[in-house]
């Protein structure tokens, strides 16, 4: 068993990170409020997605499918007339999660490589509606927003179109996605999941259902990707169908490795490393994927592990040597 | 009757094109064990090199004798450098590797030769066009569907009847016991790397005067392939062909009777190929 840091320790870093969070839009620039509402946002699409690659072990390369799904049904209900926000976020992780149990249905019986293809073809079937059903979504134009609903908490109404009000909503629900996959991952449910990775010919002989294990995994896995694509619907003002496409799944895929699948937080710090990346490099050249690629070689080869999976084995490695 | 023809023959070109570089997918799958993202990049690289040799020597058959072996070097030094790294490890790692190098190649082909089309003069002989059905249709477009077939049955000879052929299959089949008779497997994996890097980016060189050479035609052909791959059953050589034709003519009928639906057939056919037989048509069992 690895040893856990001290609580007290933990809790004090948490409270200081997420005061950091809240406290951002307050001194950073608005142009750096916008990178880091995007970068929570691709966060939290990243962790969901780790619930199947680090958890349960399956690569999934359709969730962008679920990101647009969620993404859609916010332009669609916006575009309706719908003012409630949490009813909209409500929804938009109902049609992923919805999407999620249909297509996961099919896919869950399915390993590795053949999960992985399976994964990529709904995904781009899901692509191709949302391009070619142009009555509905706008074709490849997407759905353009001309309003907001306003974030109304008691006693106080905020414009969305304020920067810090939308980062401050996406912060809100970025904090209860990952609560609710901390608990996820630490409770039974979180232990069968990485049994089912480690071995499901096992785990099935002692009278589990992997399916429907993994099924629960992927429909959980593809609401808050639904919910992701949501507040980045907002975010933008709009739904593309460019969010459906395989590369956008990619995105996710890259984040997690970059930043370790192992670590629960890895995802969110490979997106950090990612945006952070994207920014410097684009200052320079407009060439951003030749160094993203060149990154990510020397990463998948020597650190597998991802940059905070190192680094927390590097520091766990030396607080027991301390010890000793 | 005219619109039939008219279809048969861009289905049966552009399964054609499918099938060199899905054989090369399927070979590197089944031998190597890894499933090459970096594929269409090599696609394009031909088409790209074929062009940049025609520049300096203006023949079409010289450029496509040169290009897709200069892409095939590059295969190797890859294959060297970083494939081996990743062999037998998480499948992951494996795609995210030869994504990673699909980002810089792709990028690279952007920045050598900007992110515009080009165009690629068929030789005199294929230029124009030809009555048929009273319709007007390039020849170029027929010589693909003619020398497809030839291409197809030269690599089936290759497999069936060289040594190198054979020793591949074997490798394919079962790799421990390829390594148990004495195949240098270093070498082997080595040489099938460049092999399918070769027909990939002969596929690109011939389709070079058939499309618009463009940055984007590696990355649109790549999921293609995989499709073929995994419908004709990964390692499988008839089945890459069988899953290239079948999906050529897919794509080309399919405006015909599924309209703007189309698009979504062959991840319909994926979908509908791994339910119901996920091994493939021509798959082995695992």
């Amino acid at each position: 068993m690895k040893k856990q840091p001290g609580y007290p320790k933990t809790v004090i870093f948490l409270i200081l990170l997420i005061g950091f969070l809240v406290g951002c839009p307050f001194f950073l620039p608005t142009y750096w409020t916008f990178i880091l509402g995007e970068i929570l946002i691709m966060a939290l699409f990243s962790m969901s997605f780790n619930l199947l690659l680090g958890y349960s072990g399956l690569l999934s390369f359709g969730q962008a499918g679920f990101f647009g799904v969620g993404a859609y049904s916010t332009a669609l209900l916006i575009i309706k007339g719908w003012q409630s926000l949490s009813l909209i976020l409500l929804v938009g992780i109902f049609t992923a999660a919805l999407a999620a149990v249909i297509i996961g249905f099919l896919c869950v019986r399915r390993d590795e490589i053949y999960f992985a293809m399976i994964t990529l073809g709904f995904g781009m079937m899901l692509f191709t509606i949302a391009h070619n059903w142009i009555e509905l979504t706008g074709g490849s134009d997407g759905l353009p927003l001309a309003s907001l609903p306003t974030l109304r908490i008691p006693g106080l109404e905020l414009s969305l179109f304020d920067p810090r009000n939308m980062y401050l909503l996406i912060l809100a629900v970025f904090l209860a996605g990952i609560f609710l996959l901390w608990r996820l991952v630490r409770s039974p449910f979180g232990l069968i999941l990485t049994a089912v990775r480690e071995n499901k010919e096992r785990l099935a002989f002692v009278g589990a259902d992997v399916r429907l294990v993994r099924l629960a995994a992927f429909t959980i896995a593809g609401g808050l990707a639904g919910l992701s694509g949501t507040l980045f619907c907002l975010f933008n003002s709009m739904a593309t169908p460019d969010f459906m496409h395989w590369s956008y799944s990619a995105k996710p895929i890259l984040m997690t490795i970059l930043g370790g699948s192992g670590v629960f937080l890895g995802p969110a710090f490979g997106a950090v490393i990612f945006f952070l990346l994207e920014q410097v490099i684009t200052n320079i050249t407009d060439n951003w994927m030749i160094f993203l690629g060149a990154i990510l070689i020397p990463v998948v080869i020597f650190f597998p592990q991802g940059i905070l999976g190192t680094m927390v084995k590097y520091f766990d490695r030396g607080q027991e040597s301390d010890r000793q | 009757m005219e619109s039939l023809v008219t279809n048969l023959l861009n289905g049966l070109s552009w399964g054609m094109l499918l099938f060199l570089i899905s054989v090369g997918l399927t070979t590197i799958f089944g031998v190597l064990g890894i499933l090459n993202f970096a594929h269409g990049s090599f696609f394009m690289l031909g088409a790209y090199l074929c062009m940049q040799v025609m520049h300096v020597v203006p023949s079409f058959w010289i450029g496509i004798l040169i290009g897709p072996l200069a892409v095939a070097l590059l295969g190797i030094v890859i294959e060297k450098l970083l494939l081996r790294k990743v062999y037998g490890r998480d499948i992951t790692f494996q795609l995210l590797l030869t994504f990673a190098i699909l980002l810089v190649l792709d990028d690279a082909v952007r920045i050598i030769w900007g992110p515009g089309y080009h165009v690629v003069d068929a030789p005199k002989i294929l230029a124009g066009t030809i009555p048929l059905f009273a319709h007007s249709y390039p020849v170029y477009r027929i010589f693909l569907v003619i020398i497809g077939p030839l291409i197809g049955i030269a690599l089936w000879s290759f497999f069936h009847f060289t040594r190198w052929g054979k020793i591949i299959r074997a490798a394919a089949v079962n790799r421990e016991m390829a390594e148990g008779v004495g195949i240098r497997v270093p070498l082997l994996f080595t040489a099938v790397f460049a092999f399918g890097t070769w027909l990939a980016a002969f596929g690109g060189a011939l389709a070079a005067p058939h499309q618009s050479v463009a940055p984007s035609m590696g990355e649109s052909i790549i999921i293609e392939s995989f499709i073929v791959v995994v419908i004709g059953g990964m390692g499988s050589f008839p089945g890459a062909f069988a899953g290239a034709l079948l999906l050529g003519l897919l794509e080309s009928f399919g405006t015909v009777f599924a309209g703007r639906a189309q698009m979504a057939l062959p991840y319909i056919l994926l979908a509908l190929v791994l339910l119901i037989r996920p091994r493939g048509f021509f798959g082995r069992e695992a």
